[in-house]
């Protein structure tokens, strides 16, 4: 064992882990930081948008050296069916400001970074080391870890468990349980590389300009989830995320829908002529609200991923993540000023005040989304999206009909699919479920 | 004990891509590593100051953040590193990278006392030359042991090491005296993990860092590009196979497809099938 104390230690190096550990040594305490992959985001996936008002919070001029992709000016929501996608387009150079709100990121180059400023702020990071188990006291309180380092074991005041989705740490103590494929997705994407220009010329973007798509629809095969083009400097990430629960009912696999999504004939020209130079795969938490764990207890607080915090409906995680690294490391700072011990009750007060942040508001308003798009994805994923592009065929296409004639046959497609009464119900559903 | 390892920075093989046009390697972009060879010596190093007690001190020369691979080699427990950087060394060949070395472990020497051995790796990944090792035991003036799959002993108070070498078609036993240098061969022994209180330490390291002037080099002609006789005059690639290779159907009889493998070999080879002809018809 090792005789020195810290204050915290924080275990995992993604966007929660960074965010608290770097919170609680700029707040003056003694952290420790452990990542099991070889540097601070070898380990990381993400798609990767990161939103600059959470990270603002935490280091307000990280525009000045933190490596950004792209600044996101327009946004495309894709609905798809197997040869057309309807779509809503939103595109204004109010976006070009001088503090742009999201950017395109590409994990490896941004945690890196993250990590340099981690170190700078005085956290001692030790990579290439697993956190294996929880260390207790004789009353049952967290009081450091044991690691898979030869005389590895380390005690601190409190330990902040930023281990990601697939945490073993946590659910090994049996402090939350093992994510269920309900409330898992499976995502893969790959990095399409891409000359700058060409880029530019096929999203219309100039300079440091970004455009991101978001697609769902028939290319899912009827389960939940969706797809995304995210543009980058010099590389294009295509992804796509299903329910695991959704790939072992259909015995789909990823790789397959995303490479049907790539030959889609909407997709398939923004892609043309690239170089494939990454495959990734990460779980996403996307249980919402229901799923989310006892966020603290004697010695120990979640954070990020491995409390469920990912708001899936926005696609939305890691300004949640850092967002609760943040307040965690905040809520420790504030126990510690007051020379209190970091038990349950004192620890509490993370929770109060993530409750108080939108993290927990935004879960919490869309808390019956995600049962509502997984029983029924069917309608939502494979349904819908036919019809929509049936209605839209049908509206453009010019061959004498009357209209009204056209519109009736639109609302008939409509009824035989899914009854007047299923209408009304998946609307009222869908508006209750967002309010 | 004193033990100086030197260590490289090298690009991760696994993830090197050539240059289509100009056949370089591109290194940009590349992951780094410790090279391969170069952890044999360290690890045999960390063994005998294990055993004999004393520090081992790594050393390397390359850019700034050849940093990382130091701080990777304290955390398998070296007890102290130096970076050689300074662009003065940029363009470096094998000559001129054994006058900076042999010029920093003299001042190493002067600083932290005299190594009694110096460790290299057998040769680098990247360059594949295995100069630089004898290059710094000629300059320094240090017995040199090449190859050396194995350390039989080390009488400290002798002042004597007793090592294998591989050579061809044997295994040569050698003593020698110290203060030696020795490049490892691989596969000799494996690289340990770091305890926690090694990891620690290594995170919270300073590494010391030497431009040429702090190393106490003065001839600059000596180094980099400029003192670097070698002149790499072309890089090519080696032609793509002409053959493609032959996809031979299986059959549900298997007679049938070892006809096909058989006709497949013979088309190309037909001296063999008149060769094996002649054998049969001779039984």
């Amino acid at each position: 064992m090792i005789e020195e104390k810290f204050d915290a230690i924080v275990v995992g190096a993604g966007m929660s882990g960074n965010a608290a550990a770097y919170t609680l040594a700029k707040r003056g305490l003694k952290v420790l930081q452990l990542e099991r992959g070889e540097y601070a985001g070898s380990k990381n996936v993400q798609g990767a948008i990161m939103y600059a008002s959470m990270l603002e919070q935490i280091i307000p001029d990280f525009r000045e050296d933190a490596p950004l992709e792209r600044h996101i000016v327009e946004q495309r929501f894709w609905m798809m069916d197997g040869h057309s996608h309807s779509g809503m387009h939103y595109r204004s150079d109010e976006f070009n400001s001088d503090n742009p709100n999201r950017y395109t990121i590409i994990r490896a180059q941004f945690d890196k970074w993250f990590s340099r400023k981690v170190r700078d702020a005085g956290v001692t990071v030790l990579t290439e080391t697993t956190a294996t188990e929880l260390v207790y006291d004789t009353g049952g309180k967290v009081i450091g870890v044991r690691t898979d380092r030869r005389d590895g074991e380390i005690r601190a005041d409190v330990v902040v468990l930023a281990e990601g989705v697939n945490g073993l740490l946590g659910t090994r103590a049996g402090l939350r349980e093992t994510p269920k494929p309900e409330t898992v997705a499976l995502a893969v994407k790959e990095m399409h590389f891409l000359p700058e220009e060409v880029i530019e010329q096929r999203f219309n973007l100039r300079g440091a300009e970004g455009c991101v798509i978001e697609a769902a629809g028939t290319f899912t095969r009827g389960m939940t989830g969706l797809a995304f083009i995210y543009t980058n400097k010099e590389c294009v990430s295509v992804g796509l995320g299903c329910l695991v629960s959704d790939y072992s009912k259909t015995m789909e696999s990823p790789y397959e829908l995303l490479e049907a999504f790539k030959q889609h004939p909407s997709v398939r020209g923004l892609l043309a002529g690239s170089e494939v130079k990454e495959y990734a795969a990460h779980l996403i938490p996307e249980g919402g609200y229901k799923a989310i764990p006892k966020l603290y207890g004697d010695g120990w607080v979640v954070v990020g991923d491995a409390a469920q915090l990912n708001n899936a409906i926005h696609r939305e995680g890691s300004n949640l993540a850092m967002t609760s690294g943040r307040i965690a490391a905040d809520a420790i700072f504030q126990v510690k000023s007051r020379r209190d011990a970091m038990t349950a009750e004192n620890l509490s007060l993370y929770k109060k005040m993530l409750d108080d942040s939108f993290v927990i508001k935004d879960l919490k308003k869309y808390k019956d989304m995600p049962a509502l798009l997984h029983t029924q994805s069917q309608n939502f994923f494979l349904t819908y999206p036919e019809l929509v592009s049936k209605a839209a065929q049908n509206f453009l296409h010019v061959d004498g009909t009357p209209k009204l004639e056209k519109e009736k046959a639109t609302s008939a497609a409509f009824i035989k699919a899914r009854s007047r009464l299923g209408l009304v119900s998946d609307a009222l559903k869908f508006a209750f479920a967002w309010r | 004990m004193h033990i100086v390892v030197c260590i490289k920075q090298v690009p991760d093989s696994a993830q090197i891509r050539v240059h289509p046009v100009t056949n370089t390697i591109m290194r940009q972009g590349v992951p780094t590593i410790i090279n391969p060879y170069d952890l044999y010596a360290l690890e045999e190093a960390l063994r005998l100051r294990d055993q004999h007690g004393g520090e081992v001190t790594v050393l390397t020369m390359g850019p700034p953040n050849a940093e990382d691979t130091l701080r990777k080699a304290l955390t398998f427990g070296a007890d102290r590193a130096v970076l050689l950087t300074d662009r003065f060394f940029a363009g470096s060949d094998t000559l001129a990278t054994s006058f900076a070395l042999s010029s920093a472990i003299a001042k190493v020497a002067q600083v932290y006392g005299a190594p009694d051995i110096v460790f290299t790796g057998k040769q680098t990944i990247d360059g594949d030359t295995a100069q630089v090792g004898p290059g710094i035991a000629k300059r320094l003036k240090l017995l040199q042991l090449t190859y050396v799959s194995r350390i039989a002993d080390l009488d400290l108070a002798g002042r004597t090491i007793s090592v294998e070498r591989r050579s061809e078609g044997g295994v040569q036993q050698l003593r020698t005296t110290l203060p030696a240098l020795i490049t490892m061969l691989e596969g000799t022994n494996d690289m340990r993990r770091g305890t926690m209180k090694d990891a620690l330490r290594a995170a919270r390291a300073e590494v010391v860092i030497w431009s040429a002037k702090d190393a106490g080099i003065e001839d600059l002609t000596k180094c980099g590009l400029r003192g670097s006789p070698t002149v790499v005059k072309r890089v090519f690639a080696p032609g793509p196979r002409a053959e493609k290779a032959e996809m031979i159907e299986i059959t549900p009889a298997a007679r049938d497809t070892a006809d096909s493998l058989l006709d497949a070999i013979f088309s190309r080879q037909p001296k063999l099938e008149a060769d094996i002809a002649a054998a049969q018809a001779a039984l």
